[in-house]
């Protein structure tokens, strides 16, 4: 079996990089003008002061909270599902993991700016880290906000180094066919990368070690994120669900994102042959199992208030279930459980089609859900005298607009420069799936070998 | 730097190359194997697999629990904050910062490990960009013969060419 027909695939992930299409520019120019927006809205609120956003008493903690706890949720579509797939060596994971592990990264970088927007004055921000200061304070390591700062950053580092070292082998593969400043940038990337076996074995154990210990950080990111909440006696909030609820709600959240990622990248690189429909109905699947355990989970939590029967957990009880919430929340029942439950148990319908809108539904609900948490319960806390309402501003409103954008922006850049699948996992994958030794035939996760250029077939 | 090398676009080839090579005498460690992906399924790919990675990983994963565990305690008896009634060191809540610098100092030491012993010392040493296309490179740097190695590695449609 001749290796080098593996050319035309290493060719089809290394063409974005070389060349730039209109729509590049075009997705640029767009979430561009909507991340200067959002840009402009923080500089009136930094101006004009916090005041311009809607936080009013009691709901201090409003759209802003909403949008770091749901940028942190998505942020577990990668690593941890690469992690995990990596460590049970499933075959499949090859051209999903870069993807997934991207969205870890960017979403986590979005959502750890949300605190920060969140302050008066946030020039001001190093005030709360966790280190002893000149000005004698010293940092409360009982604090929940304490415990986020550790959290957050060892995710991020732990989840930028997991997607950057896979990445150094497929950079020696650009240098190799760059030429001009490509070629240096590429060089400077590669870090000298050969591919000695002493090389490759180094970065397998690396990245084994990575993904065992990578895999607690994840679930406790989220966990810490619901302390924020659980440790608060706050109605509805102070409930030792939340940590396992915050988590699945975050993997849920995190393989929609994926799904969305993957699709289109798929339609905008023409990666059909590579993100088959099987990635799709596995992934899909995944969605299904979450979207049921997190209906497990929100019946838990629903039905142990309700039981309880306290007055003030029943006033954010009702105000969701009947009251001014009601229709977040049933959208948000149907979003993330009726939608999925009704495309994706149905073999018919969970095409690359019902898994796109399955996902897009579990996105909005997720977003739903976050805000359900935050709002209503600060909304009705445990004094009726402090009850309140919350209308967001049109500056919380281009803010959270520019997160969406900046997603999207910085997925674009990312995929210009690096390949967005890895190369040398899905040649690695070819081989132990047999296509290597020609017996691999009809098998889904194999690289189509077949050359497809006139320069590869002569 | 001088060099022998062959170019195979089968790693059975690759394979056969390397044992011929042992089989004139040139040791394990005088091979260089490269290639533009793992491969798990064959000896050659295994060469040099032993590592103390995890190992540097566990105890650097200690050295940050004793460390983290130490610099709370210090820090929180320096400022010594009563919250909430709780302890002025209180294990429960202390115990989220060291689990997180511990993990964090395991993923770093993991890291630093991987560069010094993937990383450095890599520039100037025996390639060729035809690796990336997926051939499979067999040589020998610094070869005392090279003629003597040159039928060794010419076999199966394998290329073999000098760097000099």
């Amino acid at each position: 079996m001749n290796r080098t027909l593996t050319k035309p695939f290493t060719d089809d992930m290394v063409r974005p990089v070389m060349s730039t299409t209109v729509w590049f520019w075009a997705i640029l120019l767009a979430t561009g003008t909507v991340v200067a927006c959002g840009a402009a809205a923080w500089a009136y609120q930094l101006w004009y002061g916090i005041g311009v956003s809607g936080k009013r008493w009691p709901g201090f903690w409003a759209l802003y909270l909403t949008n770091f706890v749901f940028w942190i949720g998505i942020s577990h579509a990668g690593t941890l599902i690469s992690a995990i797939l990596r460590l049970v060596n499933a075959g499949w994971r090859r051209p999903v993991t870069r993807v997934a592990e991207v969205i870890t990264v960017f979403a986590l970088m979005i959502g750890a700016m949300f605190p920060i927007i969140h302050l008066g004055r946030p020039w001001l921000a190093f005030w709360l880290f966790p280190y002893p200061s000149a000005r004698e304070i010293w940092p409360n390591f009982r604090s929940p906000l304490a415990w986020d700062f550790f959290a957050i950053n060892t995710y991020l580092t732990g989840s930028l180094l997991f997607l950057l070292l896979p990445m150094i082998p497929d950079f020696a593969t650009i240098r190799d066919r760059a030429t001009g400043w490509r070629k240096s940038v590429y060089r400077t990337l590669a870090f000298g990368w050969r591919g000695t076996t002493t090389q490759w074995n180094r970065l397998e154990s690396a990245m084994q070690i990575m993904a065992i210990a990578i895999l607690p950080v994840a679930v406790s990111v989220h966990t810490i994120v619901s302390f924020d909440f659980s440790m608060a006696n706050v109605p509805m909030w102070h409930s030792t669900i939340f940590g396992p609820y915050f988590v699945a709600g975050a993997i849920f959240s995190g393989i929609a994102a994926l799904i969305i990622a993957m699709a289109a990248l798929r339609k905008a690189l023409h990666l059909e042959k590579y993100l088959q429909p099987l990635h799709f109905e596995n992934l899909g699947k995944l969605l299904l199992l979450m979207s049921i355990l997190w209906a497990y989970f929100v019946f838990n939590e629903r039905l142990t208030v309700w039981y309880g029967n306290e007055h003030h957990e029943m006033a954010v009880f009702w105000a969701t279930q009947r009251g001014q919430y009601a229709p977040f929340y049933w959208t948000m029942v149907v979003c993330n459980f009726l939608v999925p439950m009704l495309l994706l148990t149905n073999p018919y319908t969970r095409t690359i089609t019902g898994c796109v809108i399955a996902s897009f539904g579990v996105v909005v609900g997720m977003w739903l859900e976050r805000f359900l948490i935050v709002v209503p319960s600060l909304a009705h806390k445990a004094l009726p005298y402090s009850w309140g309402t919350y209308t967001p501003t049109p500056v919380e409103l281009y803010i959270m607009a520019a997160t969406f954008a900046a997603m999207i922006l910085l997925y674009t850049l990312f995929a210009k420069f690096v390949p967005i699948i890895a190369i040398w996992e899905m040649k690695a994958g070819d081989f132990a799936h047999g296509a290597g030794q020609g017996v691999g035939a009809g098998d889904p996760h194999r690289i189509d070998t077949t050359p497809v250029s006139t320069e590869a077939a002569s | 730097m001088s060099a022998i090398y062959g170019l195979y676009a089968d790693p059975n080839i690759a394979q056969r190359a390397v044992n011929n090579l042992r089989a004139l005498g040139v040791a394990d460690a005088d091979i260089t194997v490269i290639s533009s992906e793992p491969f798990e399924h064959f000896e050659f790919g295994h060469r040099d697999a032993k590592t103390a990675m995890p190992w540097i990983a566990a105890g650097a994963g200690l050295a940050g629990l004793g460390l983290t565990y130490w610099l709370l305690g210090a820090s929180q008896r320096s400022w010594p904050l009563v919250t909430a009634g709780m302890p002025v060191v209180p294990l429960w809540t202390n115990l989220i910062i060291i689990f997180e610098m511990t993990m964090l100092s395991a993923i770093l030491a993991t890291v630093i490990t991987l560069v010094v012993t993937a990383f450095v010392g890599q520039r100037g040493k025996l390639y060729d960009p035809e690796v990336s296309d997926g051939y499979i490179l067999v040589g020998v740097e610094h070869p005392p013969d090279a003629a003597k190695l040159e039928p060794a590695l010419t076999i199966d449609g394998g290329r073999v060419k000098h760097a000099s």
